[in-house]
């Protein structure tokens, strides 16, 4: 029994480390199809991590050992983020370890160790990228924690299985409280994963960018262990949407047989999560940094107004 | 009564209560007679709702009066004003806009405590609509303060009317059907009013900013 718990969670483990770039990809291929070109197809970033495994990693000459160590560290984050949030079934072993807070915590950690990679070499872009992921990260943390606040407070709980399935258990019933936690999720959402409002994921050597300036000093093993990294982070975080939003057809059973039976309900959601993404990148136009905590606080705000229309209204 | 209408109604204050704040936050004058647009279809909808549930036949009439007016007239009348007076943006509001947006929260917290009382002797359809609608109230009050141009004031008086006639279908079955009639007819009349003294001030000042209004005191 024992063996077997272990084994689907390593089944899901292994499920989302392979599904976070496919995902990737996906948003990648549809936002080049909204855009009238034919894009790299959805396989392109496996091809960029094969690439970058395969070549030397170069290091300055000023590297502490932290910026040696920092990738494992961030891709070891975002792994057990993944194996936190339930995506396939709420009853894995690890699934129960930590609840939303702790995992609000977990990115934090991840984002403080990039940070201070990216400062550690001296260069002015790393640098300039560490301010301003930790700039992005101070205002999009309150405003995730209030958007979990807002479906812990109809669950009772702050643990992310017990909010899956008590949603997903009962009856169909509108919550008003969470459209708004909904749409305060999305700001959230592109401002923490680096997407077109907050920062454009395709651009080099731009004076605007974030996450590429983080990770400019980096190459070989290392940098493909960021990129991983990066897309887990979109996947765990498309994830928690799912948990919190749409959870119906996650099991609730942790065998394998029942996760494999999950696994189409699951791609089903994240295939049109990705189209929904796509169309919103291609839609808004990258905003200007001084706009950041605007777009920011309304997200807060807006998870602030949720809990305040639930205890109103009572549902 | 079934369970579902009583969380449609819910959910339309909460799109209304949301409205409320993208108003608030919108610098653009074009997507705020969107929004006022929107905002008209909520309470459109919550209103057929509320006539569905409860047999009265007379709120089907008021949202069709609704949807001709709030939604299709006046946003219309108001798109033709802003091309004509060539106004696309508020360029500064008197406050930043987040800080608006905070004091915006402690408004709603105002307004969920003042309405908590009253709606506790309501027994109307959902009681806890009557806060959000004063909360939407108390958020075009400011909007209304908080901009310099002439026509986000004239948008934010308007859904002032809207969340003012939320209230009124939420909290008591709605208001006569004559006096219902007789608000309609000032809003638009109102909109007619407010349009001309619009290009009025223009030219005047060839601005439409009303601190200008200021400089006409006598000395």
């Amino acid at each position: 029994m024992s063996l077997m718990r272990v084994l689907s969670q390593g089944l899901a483990t292994f499920l989302s480390l392979l599904l976070a770039p496919l995902f990737l990809g996906w948003v990648n291929q549809n936002r080049a199809w909204l855009q009238n070109r034919s894009g790299p197809g959805v396989l392109q970033p496996f091809r960029m991590l094969h690439k970058l495994f395969n070549k030397d990693s170069v290091m300055a000459q000023s590297a502490s050992p932290l910026f040696r160590f920092a990738p494992y560290l961030v891709f070891a984050c975002m792994v057990v983020a993944t194996a936190i949030i339930p995506t396939l079934s709420t009853d894995l072993p690890l699934a129960s370890a930590a609840d939303a807070i702790a995992l609000v915590g977990l990115f934090a950690l991840a984002r403080v160790f990039i940070s201070l990679a990216a400062m550690d070499i001296g260069t002015a872009f790393g640098t300039l990228g560490a301010r301003r992921e930790m700039f992005v990260g101070f205002l999009a943390e309150p405003a995730l924690l209030t958007i979990l606040f807002c479906a812990s407070l109809i669950a009772h709980s702050t643990a992310l299985t017990t909010i899956v399935t008590n949603v997903g258990q009962r009856s169909f019933a509108i919550y008003p409280s969470l459209v708004f936690a909904g749409i305060a999720f999305i700001f959230v959402f592109l401002a923490e994963n680096a997407r077109v409002p907050i920062d454009n994921p395709s651009t080099h050597l731009e004076l605007t960018m974030i996450h590429e300036a983080l990770i400019l000093e980096y190459s070989g093993r290392h940098l493909a262990l960021l990129e991983w990294a990066a897309s887990l982070k979109l996947f765990a975080y498309s994830t928690i949407g799912i948990a919190l939003f749409l959870p119906w057809g996650i099991s609730e059973s942790g065998s394998p047989t029942h996760l494999i039976a999950s696994i189409p309900v699951l791609l089903l959601k994240l295939a049109l999560f990705g189209i929904v993404l796509a169309l919103v990148e291609t839609l808004f136009a990258k905003m200007r940094i001084f706009r950041v905590p605007e777009f920011l606080a309304t997200s807060f705000l807006l998870g602030v107004i949720g809990m305040l229309t639930y205890i109103l209204l009572g549902s | 009564m079934t369970n579902l209408s009583l969380e449609l109604i819910n959910l339309f204050a909460a799109i209304l209560l949301m409205l409320a704040f993208a108003m608030l936050a919108q610098r653009r004058i074009v997507t705020l007679v969107h929004i006022y647009a929107l905002q008209g279809l909520t309470v459109v909808c919550a209103t057929s709702v509320v006539a569905y549930v409860t047999h009265q036949d007379h709120l089907y009439y008021s949202a069709a009066l609704t949807l001709v007016l709030k939604v299709f007239l006046i946003p219309y009348i108001l798109h033709r004003l802003i091309r004509r007076l060539d106004v696309r943006w508020d360029k500064e509001t008197l406050l930043n806009i987040p800080s608006t947006m905070l004091i915006g929260i402690f408004l709603v917290i105002f307004a969920f405590n003042l309405a908590l009382p009253i709606s506790k002797l309501s027994t109307s359809v959902s009681p806890g609509t009557l806060g959000i609608a004063l909360a939407c109230m108390l958020l075009s009050f400011m909007m209304m303060i908080t901009r310099s141009k002439a026509i986000p004031q004239v948008i934010g008086f308007l859904s002032i009317e809207n969340a003012l006639f939320f209230a009124a279908t939420s909290a008591t079955y709605g208001m006569p059907m004559v006096v219902e009639l007789g608000i309609a007819l000032d809003v638009l009349v109102g909109v007619f009013i407010l349009g001309v003294f619009m290009f009025q001030i223009r030219e005047q000042f060839e601005s439409l900013d009303i601190s200008n209004l200021e400089n006409l005191k006598e000395e």
